[in-house]
């Protein structure tokens, strides 16, 4: 059994009590001390601007031409916290339940308290820092509803609060360079962790300009580089995003934690063709006031998708709600998962709309007659230029199609309460790590999560170890460096000796449509050993038959690609065994085997209330399976409604 | 939906930033109006890869006209021929059967070339890096509701913020002047309560690293403007004028 290290004592104070028992760096060592910062999201740019400001060296790295760019740029909806400014009953308590529950009780109580309860911290944080949300007229903060919950605890600027939090977070590391306490490296790719004595000490990255292979050493390396989502292809995240840092951490020994827990967001922009090279998300937001519906029946759909009538035709008494009709209490707000696997269903009953029948309506014509169309537009108006742009349809005028999309995912390398992986020193934070979101993620939690292990967590924990292993300088001399950098650099060479007949892109899109097939929305047994066969047969091809171009010392996207994809043919095959072993339905793990009468989500909590951790022990070798247990002593599990 | 396009394009290639450039001409036959700008590329560029040519380089991640980093100088304009849109934004149904399509890279002495149409824009980074922040560290700040802000100041201020950083407004100005990018962060924190005690300093410094990086001077062309993909107004610059202007009287 795992041990995470929650501390003991009442929920309420495990967090205060925990910060008072770590060790402290007494404030004239901070400086002995230096740190790696992979990533410059939300949890890399907080982290590193906080650990800077508290007087250790950091360097930090990304893959982008700048740190503003960052995945995170892209959030729109919000981010969550119990400020309950508009006093309509939330609190810290009620936030941690919410969070519990959305996430199907597959995470750990303490962890989701401490996230609610610095949350408020957040707020205060980046107003400060100049971040920009919405205000109301009297001058004060505007809160929305946001992604199922009952309360307004949601944060937003515009539909751009990921890009303003980040561009704060930004500014924080920004200062923190101009004072000479972290070094940046952009278009830098980590390629690999090195262990000194079991302990994580530096890494190896590649120059993305000249293809420098470098070592870096460091007392402590934090890994905040970001969801795998891309496995699948086509997903909302950024084209970049990969798994590869994660990946190469868990090759050294960090375990993998609960790795198929994907979120396939219902709000996205349907698939246009073969083309395709990305998916956008509409934001959550809409369903506040947009209405979910499909024709009532399969015939009627049909003349939808050959352009015979159009959904603004449709009676009232043609139409289905569905969302509305089976989950009369939450009604188009269900969470996510819920709102995507009925999309599914009623498309996979033929009642789908759109050239394709994979999409269903978010209707605004409701809004816009009782709110107006400029009241419409002045909530969403960006995300209905967006629609339109893309599509070429006037959303107020057409119902918006939607159809679910990859988007989040709740698996990543396993970490403890104080978000060390199981490597020693080696951290990982934001969406890298799997803590706090369990089996499904609410809307607007991820932003609040990646700055609480930033801003917050990370400041604290992190001093704990540094204080026991001693301000030692780290030496990227030792044989270990030049041991795995050597690893690394045969690796790049048998990447580019690969001169076959098949692109990278292609290799990538047959592993997308193999995941999303047999390990997306729905999974059974059958399918996912037959994606197992699948993904081992494409990834046996890859290493025969890619084709690779040009030379490491030059700006190569031929070689930056092909490492990722590599690495991706590895994780889905991991994705698909963790699927396998979880023989239960819960959130964003949907087993067919197992379902309720009414077809949701059946928990097994009597034999899997527990994170898999997944080790790994060899190339082509089966991964060894450890289990931390999840206790509950503060909620009561219950199968999860919003009839 | 009409049927799909045959076009040439005609494309700045140079290997790295030392070596010299210069236009190759290729064909991108059956070209669907529903692709993206850069899934067009991205169709050309499979095609390359299969005859064994080096694929052209073009900076690009989030695919939704937020992140900034796609460029591109398409027949002469950043961004494309579409008002308030991005490269990534753009679609093919803006052109038509037959075109011939000119990219180049943003062109600015402070963008160098990195590869083919990608451009190094670090000078940017390093003018917020002057000034671009309010110096407080984590933690210890005050509640959020504790200063009000009125919401018109507080939209305002957000439209300003809301600059994605990309850098067409450098690549479209003739003197290749970035003050409408730097403009719009120091109009961000010039109006907002927390950016007052910092405010002039900011200013000067900011401006001050913008000459430095060998951004040319502002002619009242308003090329910036019109080619934004935000739509950043050309009055920041006017606000940041004044700013610095006063910063030499208040030094703070
Ligand atoms: C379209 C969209 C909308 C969203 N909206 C919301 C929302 O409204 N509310 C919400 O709470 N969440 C939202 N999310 C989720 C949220 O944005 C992400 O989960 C979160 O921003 C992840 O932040 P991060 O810091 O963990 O990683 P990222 O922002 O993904 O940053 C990863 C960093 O790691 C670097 N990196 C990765 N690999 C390497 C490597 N090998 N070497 C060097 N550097 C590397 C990258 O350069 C980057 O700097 C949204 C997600 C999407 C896709
Ligand atoms: S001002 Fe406009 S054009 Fe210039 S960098 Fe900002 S968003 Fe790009
Ligand atoms: S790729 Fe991000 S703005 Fe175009």
């Amino acid at each position: 059994m795992l041990d995470a290290k929650i501390p003991s004592g009442p929920l309420a104070e495990k967090w205060n009590k925990h910060k008072f028992d770590l060790k402290l760096v007494n404030p004239s060592n901070k400086r002995k001390y230096d740190i790696i910062v992979v990533g410059t999201g939300l949890a890399g740019a907080s982290a590193a601007a906080s650990l800077a400001e508290l007087g250790y060296n950091v360097k930090a790295f990304c893959f982008q031409d700048s740190p503003r760019r960052a995945h995170s740029i892209a959030a729109q909806g919000g981010i969550n916290a119990a400020k309950n400014y508009p006093n309509d009953g939330d609190s810290v308590f009620r936030l941690f339940y919410d969070t519990i529950k959305g996430g199907d009780y597959r995470s750990r109580e303490g962890n989701v308290y401490r996230l609610a309860e610095v949350s408020v911290n957040i707020i205060d944080q980046c107003v400060a820092q100049g971040v920009p949300f919405a205000r109301e007229y009297g001058g004060l903060l505007d809160n929305r509803s946001f992604g199922g919950a009952q309360v307004s605890r949601t944060f937003y600027a515009r539909g751009q609060t990921g890009q303003q939090l980040l561009l704060g977070a930004y500014s924080a590391l920004n200062r923190q360079i101009n004072l000479g306490k972290v070094k940046m490296y952009t278009r830098s790719e980590m390629l690999d962790v090195v262990t000194v004595d079991g302990k994580a000490q530096g890494i190896i990255t590649r120059n993305l300009i000249d293809g420098t292979i470098e070592s870096h050493a460091g007392h402590a390396v934090l890994l905040c580089t970001g969801g795998y989502g891309n496995v699948f292809y086509l997903s909302t995240n950024a084209m970049g995003s990969n798994v590869t840092a994660a990946w190469r951490a868990h090759k050294r020994g960090a375990y993998m934690a609960n790795p198929c827990y994907t979120q396939i967001h219902p709000t996205c922009i349907p698939v246009s063709g073969d083309h395709q090279s990305k998916l956008t998300l509409m934001s959550e937001s809409l369903r506040n006031d947009g209405r979910v519906w499909v024709p009532k029946t399969k015939e009627i759909a049909e003349r939808l998708r050959k352009g015979e009538i159009k959904a603004v035709d449709l009676k009232e008494d043609e139409r289905d709600y569905f969302l509305e009709r089976k989950y009369p209490s939450f009604g188009n707000l269900v969470p996510r998962d819920v709102a995507s696997r009925n999309a599914k269903q009623v498309c996979d009953e033929g009642k789908g709309v759109g050239k394709t029948g994979l999409a269903v309506y978010l209707d605004f014509a409701d809004s816009i007659k009782r709110l107006g169309e400029d009241t419409v537009a002045a909530k969403y108006g960006n995300l209905f230029d967006m629609y339109r742009q893309i599509t070429d349809e006037n959303p107020y005028k057409l119902p918006m199609r939607i159809y679910p999309a990859v988007h989040y995912t709740m698996g990543g390398l396993w970490v403890d309460y104080n978000l060390m992986t199981s490597i020693p020193g080696l951290y990982a934070l934001g969406e890298a790590n799997f803590s706090d979101h369990g089996a499904n993620r609410l809307g607007a939690s991820a932003l609040m999560q990646g700055l609480a292990d930033g801003y917050f967590v990370i400041p604290y924990t992190l001093g704990d170890y540094l204080a026991k292993i001693g301000p030692a300088p780290i030496d990227a001399n030792r044989p270990e460096f030049a041991k795995v950098k050597s690893e690394v650099e045969v690796r790049v060479k048998t990447l580019l000796s690969l001169r076959g007949n098949k692109t990278v892109d292609e290799y990538h899109r047959d592993l997308g449509k193999i995941m999303w097939e047999y390990c997306g929305m729905s999974r059974d047994e059958e399918g996912l050993k037959k994606a197992k066969g699948m993904i081992s047969d494409l990834r046996a091809d890859f290493w025969k038959n890619a084709i690779v171009l040009g030379d490491n010392e030059e700006v190569n996207q031929s070689l930056e690609k092909a490492g990722r994809v590599a690495d991706f043919l590895e994780l889905g095959e991991l994705m698909i065994d963790d699927a396998l072993n979880r023989d239960e339905s819960c959130g964003g793990h949907f087993r067919e085997e197992y379902q309720t009468p009414e077809g949701e989500a059946l928990r097994n909590d009597d034999d899997f209330a527990y994170v898999a951790a997944w080790a790994y022990t060899g190339d082509n070798m089966p991964e060894e399976l450890h289990k931390e247990q999840l206790e509950f002593e503060n909620v009561k599990l219950t199968q999860r409604s919003y009839k | 939906m009409s049927g799909n396009m045959n076009l040439t394009l005609k494309v700045w290639r140079q290997k790295n930033s030392s070596a010299s450039g210069k236009f190759v001409t290729y064909k991108a036959p059956e070209i669907s109006p529903d692709m993206s700008f850069l899934e067009m590329l991205d169709v050309v560029n499979e095609g390359l890869v299969k005859k064994s040519e080096d694929p052209i380089q073009f900076d690009h991640d989030c695919r939704e006209g937020i992140c900034g980093m796609c460029s591109l100088v398409i027949n002469g304009e950043p961004h494309g021929p579409k008002r308030a849109t991005t490269t990534c934004q753009l679609h093919m149904r803006s052109f038509n059967d037959g075109d011939t399509i000119v990219i180049e890279p943003f062109r600015a002495a402070a963008f160098p070339v990195v590869k083919d149409l990608a451009v190094n824009r670090s000078a940017f980074d390093r003018i917020q890096q002057a000034g671009g922040y309010v110096s407080i560290g984590t933690g210890g700040v005050p509640d959020a509701n504790e200063i009000a802000i009125p919401k018109v100041i507080a939209d305002e201020a957000f439209n300003s913020a809301t600059c994605i950083g990309c850098g067409a407004c450098v690549a479209a100005c003739k003197n290749a002047s970035a003050m409408l990018f730097v403009s719009a962060k120091i109009s961000q924190y010039a109006m907002l309560p927390q950016g007052q005690p910092e405010r002039y300093a900011r200013a000067e410094a900011m401006v001050l690293q913008m000459d430095e990086e060998g951004f040319g001077g502002c002619t009242n062309t308003y090329a910036c403007e019109a080619k934004c993909p935000k739509e950043i107004k050309v009055t920041n610059i006017a606000r940041m004028n004044r700013e610095f202007f006063n910063a030499e009287f208040i030094k703070g």
